[in-house]
């Protein structure tokens, strides 16, 4: 394990849950100071029929704008991003979003992994990559090439999370730099402001 | 591998295939067409892309299979069913107005959103009045489209999607079950005209009404979808409708002030007028 990185220089947070997300979410974003001072793309899993729903939740119970991602927009910081239902999110290195509807990737779109694993290219060592309760394996293979790339790992530890399954999953696959319960979560990345 | 080095390879892969074969991707979206063309790095038991380059250049069904995975999109029928409920609702109405309607499907695929909108629009009473010009880049999808013939599997999510998309009969009535296939009925196909048209080179072919281009320049590059906007600015009659897909906007072009939304949620826009 690497030593607890403060303050280092980031460019983006990127966040991969499933079911629980909700509760786990709200308890992280409700947490960050309106000048948070990085962007956060989130996939959460839900159902293909979601709406913008979940952003509207999150947006009324967090200081910093959350919103969905719409295709080509550039990201910008001190907004929360929240990857639509049924589209897969990229990001390209002149650091817009780009939507993708290929076919689901661990029965899912969106899915972690492609987030993660695009986010890892354009921002290599300057990404936070986050994994959070869920039933299923998404997102392992994403965080392990975050890990790859030099960016800083965080798994929330498992006997904390309402569903075990994902965060155990990653656990396996990547060498995490940190395993956390949801405050100290919250607690990281408010010290990186 | 060196990811500078990968890039490098990524532009001649896609030179290559432009210059041999006459199918231009240098302008699609760069993170989805690296990921695909990883994909198929890993599929082909190559080692690096420069290697497929070479392959590509000597084998054409090499080529073709490669073609068909970079350029087929996912489609479903009646995907995003609050669409399909705004269509009934605000673009049939403007439909109404002209005795004769053209549509054309841009980038169409293997056909399901032709057979969505031929179903509304029988509905509606205005099929018969209506040429629907379905098209794609690519000829082997056309071919699917056209024939109409989808796997059985997926047509209970069809039908669900085709009762929230505001259906007014049995989906069934649209289909017929042979084996594990579900055929399109014939009559659904009459105001249809299949045709290969590349958004990326080709010109407009005919004044329109309404042009749905839905998640497909979601692929490209700024600079293509410019153009793209472009040449459907073109295409369509003065305060002929746009229709995009749900994540998509006019909104970051050089288009954007060409158009006014009619049902911004829907990302439904009218043309200006002069």
């Amino acid at each position: 394990m690497k030593k607890f990185t403060r303050k280092k220089d980031f460019d983006a947070i990127v966040i991969g849950c499933s079911a629980g997300g909700m509760d786990a979410l709200k308890h992280i974003l409700s947490s960050l100071p309106i000048n948070f001072p990085f962007p956060v793309i989130i996939v959460q899993h839900r159902h293909v029929d979601s709406d913008g729903y979940l952003a509207v939740i999150l947006n009324d119970t967090c200081s910093i704008p959350v919103k969905e991602v719409e295709d080509k927009e550039p990201l910008r910081t001190g907004i929360v991003y929240l990857a639509p239902s049924n589209y897969h999110v990229l990001l390209e290195k002149n650091r817009h979003f780009a939507l993708s509807i290929d076919e689901k990737v661990n029965y899912t779109r969106p899915s972690i992994d492609i987030l993660f694993e695009s986010a890892a290219n354009v921002f290599q060592e300057r990404l936070v990559g986050i994994i959070l309760t869920g039933a299923n394996h998404d997102g392992s293979q994403g965080l392990k090439r975050i890990q790859e790339q030099g960016g800083e790992t965080i798994v929330q530890d498992p006997d904390t999370a309402e569903y075990n399954t994902m965060p155990l999953a990653a656990l396996k696959t990547a060498n995490v730099d940190h395993i956390l319960g949801l405050q100290k979560i919250s607690n990281f990345l408010n010290d990186l402001v | 591998m060196n990811e500078q080095t990968q890039d490098i390879e990524i532009d001649l892969l896609l030179e290559a295939m432009f210059r041999k074969y006459g199918y231009d991707f240098r302008n699609y979206a760069r993170a989805s067409i690296e990921r695909r063309i990883l994909h198929q790095l890993s599929k082909s038991g190559l080692s690096n892309i420069s290697e497929m380059q070479g392959r590509l250049l000597a084998d054409k069904e090499f080529f073709k299979r490669m073609l068909l995975d970079l350029s087929i999109n996912v489609t479903e029928m009646f995907r995003d069913a609050s669409f399909y409920v705004a269509f009934r609702e605000k673009v049939v109405p403007y439909l109404r107005a002209h005795p004769f309607i053209r549509i054309w499907i841009a980038g169409c695929a293997t056909g399901e959103e032709v057979y969505s909108m031929a179903i509304v629009l029988q509905e509606e009473g205005l099929f018969d009045q209506t040429r629907i010009y379905a098209t794609d880049i690519n000829e082997e999808v056309l071919q699917i489209a056209k024939e109409g013939v989808y796997s059985l599997e997926n047509i209970q999510e069809y039908t669900l999607n085709y009762q929230k998309a505001g259906g007014q009969k049995a989906f069934s009535d649209y289909y017929t079950a042979h084996q594990d296939t579900a055929v399109i009925t014939p009559s659904l196909k009459t105001h249809v005209v299949f045709a290969s048209h590349n958004l990326v080179h080709d010109a407009k072919f005919n004044e329109m009404h309404l042009i749905s281009c839905r998640n497909v320049m979601i692929y490209f590059n700024q600079t293509l979808k410019d153009r793209v906007l472009k040449l459907f600015h073109e295409s369509l009659c003065p305060l002929g409708l746009l229709c995009l897909g749900s994540k998509e906007s006019v909104q970051f072009s050089a288009y954007e002030n060409q158009f006014d939304p009619l049902i911004k949620d829907e990302k439904i826009y009218k043309k200006k007028g002069f």
